[in-house]
This record gives C-alpha cells, structure tokens and sequence, in this order.
C-alpha cells in the first residue's frame, strides 16, 4: 500500500476530485493548507505594492493499493497541470498496514478495488 | 417672496439636508471598508459618534458661535441652545438642521485617518472639539457673514483683493478644514504597527472589503447632489432652478471626471486600474468641485475633477512614502489636498470672476488668501488639540490592543463573529 500526498492549486481542486472518483479511488481526504514558495503574486494596493508570499493550496491525501499508484499518479500529474511555477508536488511513501474499523479485517483488501 | 416660493425653498433645503445626512453612512462605510475587520465596530462608532456629538453641540452652542451676531466679524455669540436670534427668511429650525449636517461632514472626515490606533475616550474629545469651536469658528467667518466674506466696500477683503472668498458649499470650510485636522491626527497618532519596514518602505494594509467602500463612495456621490445643490438654500423662481441644475451637473461631471482620471492614471502607473484609488478619485472630484460648483461652467468643472484625481493619486504617495504619515483611507488627501485644490482652481475657472476668464487675479488671490487663513487655523488648533491629548493623556492605544483590534478591547464587541 502506498499514501499519495499531493499539494495542489486551490483552482484544480474540483477537476482533481473528479478525475480520482472516476478513476479507482472511492476515498481521499484533503484539507487547505497554507504555505511559503516561489509562486508569488505581485499585487498594488493605494500605490503601494507588495506580494503575496503565502501561498494559498490544497493538500489531497490517498491511501491506495500498489496496482494503483501508477494510474492514480498519473490523474493527479495530468488534471492538476498548468505550466506555471507553483502546480504543487505529489508526495509517495509505504504504509505499513490499514484496518476497517467496522469489520476489524486488515490487509490491502480492506482498500476497496472497484475493478 | 411669496409664500409657495418659501415653502419650495424649505422643502429643497430639508431634503438636502437629509441628503447631505445621509454622507454619514457614506463615510462610515468608506472608511470600514479600507480598514481591517477587527476594527470595523470601532470605526462605525466613531462615525455615530461624530454625528450625534455635532447635532447636540452644534444645536446648543456651536451655531450661535457660527452664526451669531458680533462686531469684528470673527467669533458669534454662542447661543446655548437658543434659535431666536436668527434672522432669515427661512425657518431657523430647518437651517440649524442644515447646517449641522455640514458641521457633522467636516467631523467625521478625521476618522478615517485616525481608524485602527486611537484610543476611543480620546475621539470623543476630538469630536466634541471640533463641532463645538474648531468648525463653528472658521464657519463664521465664512458663511456666519464674517470677515472673509465681508463684501462692504472698506472691509479688510475688498479693500485688499478687491473680491470676497467664496466657497459655495465648502471645500476649504467643511472639506479642506477635516483633511488638515486628519493629517495633524495621523501625525500625532503615528503610523500603524507593521506599516512602515524598517527600512521606512511603505508597506500595503489592505482594507477588509472594497465592496463596503465602493457603496460608501456611491452613497457619498448621491449625498453630494444635497450636498452642493442644497448650498443654492433656495429652489423658487427661475434665477434658483437654473442655479441648483447648473450645480447639480457641475457636481456630476467632476465627479465622474475626477474618478475617470485616477483610474487611467493608476492603470498606467501601476499596470492596473486600482479601485481602491479610484474611489478616492470619486471624491477627490465631488471635494474639488465644492467651492466653486456654482461659478465655473460644466467644462471648468470637468477640469477641476480631472486635476483632483491626478493630484490625489500623487498626494496618497507623497503623505505615504515620502511623509510616512498613514493614512488609512486617504482622507488628507481627499479632503485636505482636494479640497484646498479646488478652492484655488475656483479662483482660476470661476466664468464670472476668474483670472482664466479675463477678470484679473484678485479674486485668485481672495481664494488663496482664505484657504490659508482658514487651514492655518485648523492646522493651528489641530497641532494644540492633538499634541496636547497625546502629552497628557496619550492618544494612542497600547501596542497589544492595536495587534488584537479595537473591536475586542474598546468596545467589548466584534463587527464580525
């Protein structure tokens, strides 16, 4: 099993959210984050400018079975790119085991595989 | 005049009055819009504030001291609260309301400039002093029949300028006298916490909701069609009904000219069109327009707007960077820089006596002679005001209070929960 971290434009969030349910992940949690980068936004207020140096994402989180990492990486890669600096980053690390609460079973299964 | 005439007349200046009233949410919303959500209950206090001190005070004394009787012609009688020593054509009662709406404009200017650091006890003393004695004042040499606008013939401003002031509805009396006073408040005050770096570079604080402002502005632009036609104090007869239409479009066209100008001067400047400048530039054109809306015709007063918003957009830079007094919402340079501006361009551009027109520079020089006196004084009573709360009492909240808001600690209520 593998936990995919990505970092994504606020803006790319609801395409992204799509095109993970249509793909095989029936599960992801997200949460807004805020961070320090290179993306920055000149701005001018009354004559004076100043830039927005924090940095306004999205952080999606997602459990997945190693079959799917691959396919599931490449939604993330392809619906959350512009081309710009500051598109994000995606994140993989092992995750050792997973439980169903509501069951007790353990085991990659317990991630439901739609296939 | 004939009854049905004076009632006409009453009925415009009541209406005026109600219009010029409702400025007072105008700026209220202005202001709060510019500034930061923690202090928004603490500014629309202020605004209530400037209000219901000038009804009481301008009632009780500060009308008699404006329109009183006296012999040099440069303090009236206070009246304590009795209307009979007027003598007019209008009721006394209507006219006081009138004329309290005009006191309570020149008030709540300063508290835009002042907004998210001062301590609320001391505005209280700010606002009581400059409705009570500050305004009434220099309003009694003006419209109180004083010596600037003494039209004998051997009276101190015919003899030396051969003209009297003239400032239709106020933009050195009302405008140009709360801009003096809110840049002598932000001086004293000093600049926000986080508003200058160290190195002294100006920092943006950007206000909490520009949607607040723009409707305070529209608000502001409808107020001033009571504002500066209401000033005609007469709707009957033919000579009237063309004068308050004349000012009415005189008014509009500055207006819209002043804003049209600091849009395209910031969308060059800046790459952008700003709307936060742009607002300013609204009202930079409807306070240059203010003294001589009456004299200059509809191209003079297209001028006069275009001026006001280039020089405003260049007035907020220099009181920013190169003064480092903050300003919030730009009220001196508005009311103060625009104010003075069109009083002089009046000189200029007024068709029946300014020095554009062929009728020499004396009235020119009448208008800078009265915007300077009536500026020095209240440069004069704001430096006395402002630095003598700041030594006895201080004016300032403590460092800790400023960075939670005003809200929380001056009032014990949020704007916003």
């Amino acid at each position: 099993m593998k936990k995919i971290e990505a970092i994504i434009r606020k803006t790319k969030f609801e395409e992204v959210k799509e095109a993970l349910l249509s793909s095989d992940i029936d599960w992801f949690e997200y949460h807004d984050v805020h961070g320090i980068g290179q993306s920055r936004q000149e701005r001018i207020y009354r004559g004076v400018q100043y830039s927005t140096d924090v940095i306004e994402r999205v952080a999606i989180a997602i459990v997945c079975r190693d079959i799917f990492l691959e396919p599931t990486v490449n939604v993330i890669l392809r619906v959350a790119h512009t081309g710009e600096i500051g598109d994000g980053r995606i994140f993989i690390s092992d995750v050792i085991d997973t439980y169903s609460i509501r069951t007790g079973e353990n085991g990659d299964t317990v991630l439901r595989d739609k296939k | 005049m004939n009854e049905v005439g004076l009632s006409l007349d009453t009925v415009w200046m009541l209406l005026a009055a109600m219009l010029v009233f409702w400025m007072q949410p105008g700026f209220a919303l202005c202001e709060a819009g510019f500034t930061r959500s923690k202090n928004t209950a603490n500014i629309l206090m202020k605004n209530f504030v400037d209000f219901m001190f000038g009804s009481l005070l301008y009632w009780f004394v500060g009308f008699g001291f404006m329109f009183g009787s006296d012999g040099a012609g440069f303090i009236g009688m206070p009246n304590w609260g009795n209307l009979n020593f007027y003598k007019g054509d209008l009721p006394v009662e209507g006219f006081l309301i009138f004329e309290t709406v005009f006191c309570a404009t020149s008030a709540t200017i300063v508290s835009g400039a002042m907004a998210e650091r001062t301590k609320f006890s001391m505005y209280l003393v700010y606002s009581a002093v400059i409705s009570l004695f500050i305004y009434p004042i220099e309003g009694h040499w003006t419209w109180g029949g004083g010596w600037l606008c003494n039209d004998a013939a051997d009276s101190f401003m015919m003899t030396t300028f051969g003209s009297v002031f003239h400032d239709f509805a106020g933009s050195a009396i009302v405008h140009s006298v709360g801009g003096v006073l809110a840049l002598i408040g932000a001086l004293a005050l000093g600049p926000r916490v986080g508003k200058y770096g160290a190195d002294r570079k100006s920092r943006a604080i950007p206000g909490h909701n520009l949607a607040m402002s723009a409707l305070g502005v529209f608000i502001l632009w409808l107020g001033w069609f009571g504002f500066n036609p209401g000033s005609q104090l007469a709707a009957s007869g033919e000579v009237n009904r063309i004068a308050i239409s004349h000012v009415f479009l005189t008014t509009n066209l500055a207006a819209a000219a002043g804003g049209v100008a600091t849009m395209f001067l910031t969308y060059i400047k800046y790459g952008k069109p700003s709307l936060s400048l742009t607002l300013n530039g609204v009202l930079a054109g409807l306070v240059g327009i203010t003294a001589g809306c009456d004299l200059v015709s509809p191209l003079g007063a297209v001028i006069i707007g275009l001026v006001c918003g280039v020089v405003l957009v260049y007035a907020i830079e220099f009181i920013d960077h190169k003064l480092h007094i903050d300003d919030p919402v730009g009220a001196s340079s508005v009311h103060g820089v625009c104010g003075i501006l069109g009083t002089l361009m009046t000189g200029l551009l007024s068709t029946s006596s300014g020095a554009f027109y062929g009728h020499g520079w004396g009235f020119f020089f009448a208008e800078c002679f009265g915007v300077l006196v009536i500026d020095l004084w209240a440069a004069a009573c704001g430096v006395a005001l402002f630095y003598g709360i700041k030594k006895m009492h201080g004016l300032r909240v403590d460092k800790r209070i400023e960075e939670e808001g005003l809200d929380v600690y001056e009032h014990g209520e949020m704007c916003y929960n």
